[in-house]
């Protein structure tokens, strides 16, 4: 694997992330991120995650992942037990978002969130014009099939920290492996943040 | 009897120990003089004598895991996890299965000669708890000349004895593979085996146990067999192996087993009767229920002792060890900072499961014991 081809969303977080820190990775799917991670900053690495054949993936990958919900996985950590517990496009899945996202930050010292911004240019524009449920690069489930749970935008995110006292430290805007800098909440398909509280 | 895939013709050992005046003392206090263990290897311990795999059984099983023994059809009981390309490589791994203490399979148990009457032991014999069993497989690992296991890896009572390595020489195990067991004993599991142990003392020929010589509690013994068999199913699995068939041909007597599920408990009743000691069933299923890997403390706690890595098997539909017995050791795993992976295998077999799902075992296996032995943090290569 070349270091181009990692996708700017994990180049980013591989960034913010600290050299030999430990990270919790929430929903980590077939364990990419924590594969680089671990690789590339010598992390010390565990996921958790539902879906029976990326266990079987992660596992053959070497890592260190629990089979299980995030939603009640979080629970029995202790506070600060990682530098960094991550949500990278799992948190608009769960089923009690609220209670994730704050059970993450007791447990992280530092939590990054990933997800897709649902008031991007082209989900405004089929919502108005068509009248339709956006389907887009950052969301690309029709209604009827959508894993997802809850739909926000950047606007609805900063707005949730302000009022839950959060602190926003770091955040990367992207569209299309290219990073946004003008009018994120229109023209970003996809938001990271490194918070803490 | 060879077959492609397979160790071969193997032959089950027999290491003894404890002799006067070097008698085990066992967590009871009570002193125990000779011991033997049986025990069968498959594959070669390497120079570094780093590749050493203690393979532990369940309560019916043995020391035979893999290959064939001379003239039988039958291979060993994990014969599909054990040998060459298999989950545990015997190309690459030294493989142990040692029997345990209290059974009756070749190791020291209540069917053995009592050395101080020349009689069998019977109910004379001390009881003996998961954590002898462990210590006596210590003396036969290190008869062996191995000081770190790689792993230790067992489903149900050799997931307990899996623990129960962790806990008492956690410098001596480099990794450990609990299957479909529990830290302890729940009230169902503990209920389901005092079931089994009052049919056998029910049974009039059980003689309080002094029964050597005669028939034996037989019908105790199979009953006991037959409730075991109906908590390693699930519902699903006795639904699609037997549905309601009935079989063949009516027999006269009005309670004749009409269905085929009744026709194959009974069968596996009977069976087991011809291979196993009703006085060894009691010491066995006594030593689980009173098993605890921590002994009252919380486990994660006795697991900060170790740095061992860890891989939690549990499947879906087990409901004698339900997975959530398997996530409370992966929970102190977590809780200790432990490396650990807990993986629930979607199954329909009940706790048979883990000597069934051979495919995903083989898969969560083969790369924890590769990881474990090579000492990466994670596979493959990568560049920048």
């Amino acid at each position: 694997m070349k270091y181009e081809s990692i996708h700017l969303e994990h180049r980013v977080i591989l960034e913010w992330v600290k050299p030999k820190s430990s990270v919790l990775d929430l929903g980590c799917g077939n364990g990419e991120l924590l594969y680089i991670l671990i690789k590339e900053k010598n992390v010390r690495g565990q996921g958790i995650e539902i879906d029976d054949q990326s266990i079987y993936n992660c596992v053959a990958k070497g890592l260190n992942v629990f089979h299980g919900d995030i939603d009640s996985g979080l629970a029995e950590y202790s506070d600060k037990s990682f530098d960094y517990v991550i949500l990278n496009q799992s948190l608009q899945q769960v089923k009690h978002l609220n209670s994730v996202l704050l059970d993450s930050l007791r447990v992280g010292k530092k939590v990054i969130v990933g997800f897709p911004n649902f008031a991007s240019y082209s989900a405004r524009f089929q919502l108005f014009f068509r009248g339709k449920v956006p389907v887009t690069a950052s969301l690309p489930y029709a209604w009827h099939e959508t894993p997802n749970l809850h739909f926000f935008s950047i606007v609805d995110f900063l707005g949730y920290c302000r009022t839950a006292q959060v602190k926003a430290e770091k955040r990367a805007y992207l569209h299309t492996e290219k990073q946004v800098r003008l009018w994120p909440n229109l023209f970003a398909q996809t938001a990271l943040f490194l918070i803490s509280k | 009897m060879e077959k492609k895939n397979s160790v071969g013709i193997v032959e089950t050992k027999y290491y003894t120990f404890a002799q006067v005046p070097n008698q085990l003392i066992l967590e009871s206090g009570e002193k125990l003089s000779p011991i033997t263990l049986a025990y069968e290897t498959y594959g070669a311990l390497n120079k570094e004598k780093n590749n050493a795999v203690l393979l532990l059984h369940a309560l019916s099983g043995d020391a035979h895991a893999a290959g064939f023994h001379k003239g039988q059809q039958r291979p060993g009981w994990w014969d599909s996890m054990v040998g060459p390309g298999k989950a545990f490589d015997t190309e690459k791994y030294f493989i142990i299965c040692s029997n345990i203490l209290g059974g009756c399979r070749g190791s020291t148990g209540p069917s053995s000669t009592n050395p101080s009457t020349s009689k069998p032991y019977a109910l004379d014999f001390p009881l003996v708890s998961i954590g002898d069993m462990v210590e006596c497989q210590r003396h036969l690992i290190d008869h062996l000349g191995i000081k770190k296991l790689l792993a230790v890896v067992g489903g149900s009572m050799g997931g307990m004895q899996a623990l129960a390595w962790l806990v008492r020489y956690p410098e001596r195990v480099k990794s450990a593979i609990p299957i479909a067991t529990a830290a302890r004993h729940s009230p169902q599991q503990i209920a389901f085996d005092e079931v089994g142990r009052q049919a056998i003392m029910a049974d009039p020929a059980w003689l309080e146990g002094n029964y050597y010589g005669g028939h034996g509690p037989s019908k105790g013994l199979a009953v006991a067999r037959m409730i075991g068999h109906i908590t390693y199913m699930s519902d699903t699995s006795m639904a699609e192996k037997f549905g309601r068939q009935k079989k063949d041909r009516r027999q006269p007597f009005k309670f004749t087993a009409d269905f085929e599920v009744e026709g194959y408990l009974q069968y596996r009743g009977d069976n087991f009767v011809k291979r196993f000691d009703a006085n060894s069933y009691l010491y066995i299923t006594k030593a689980m229920d009173n098993f605890d890997a921590s002994g009252g403390k919380p486990l994660y706690e006795i697991f900060k002792n170790t740095d061992a890595k860890v891989l939690v098997i549990a499947f879906k539909s087990d409901w004698l060890y339900p997975a959530y017995q398997s996530k409370e050791i992966a929970k102190a795993c977590k809780l200790a900072g432990l490396q650990a992976t807990y993986c629930e295998i979607s199954s329909t077999y009940g706790h048979d499961a883990f000597l069934l799902e051979v495919k995903e075992e083989t898969h969560l296996i083969k790369h924890f014991l590769k990881k474990v032995f090579y000492e990466y943090e994670v596979t493959g290569t990568y560049e920048i």
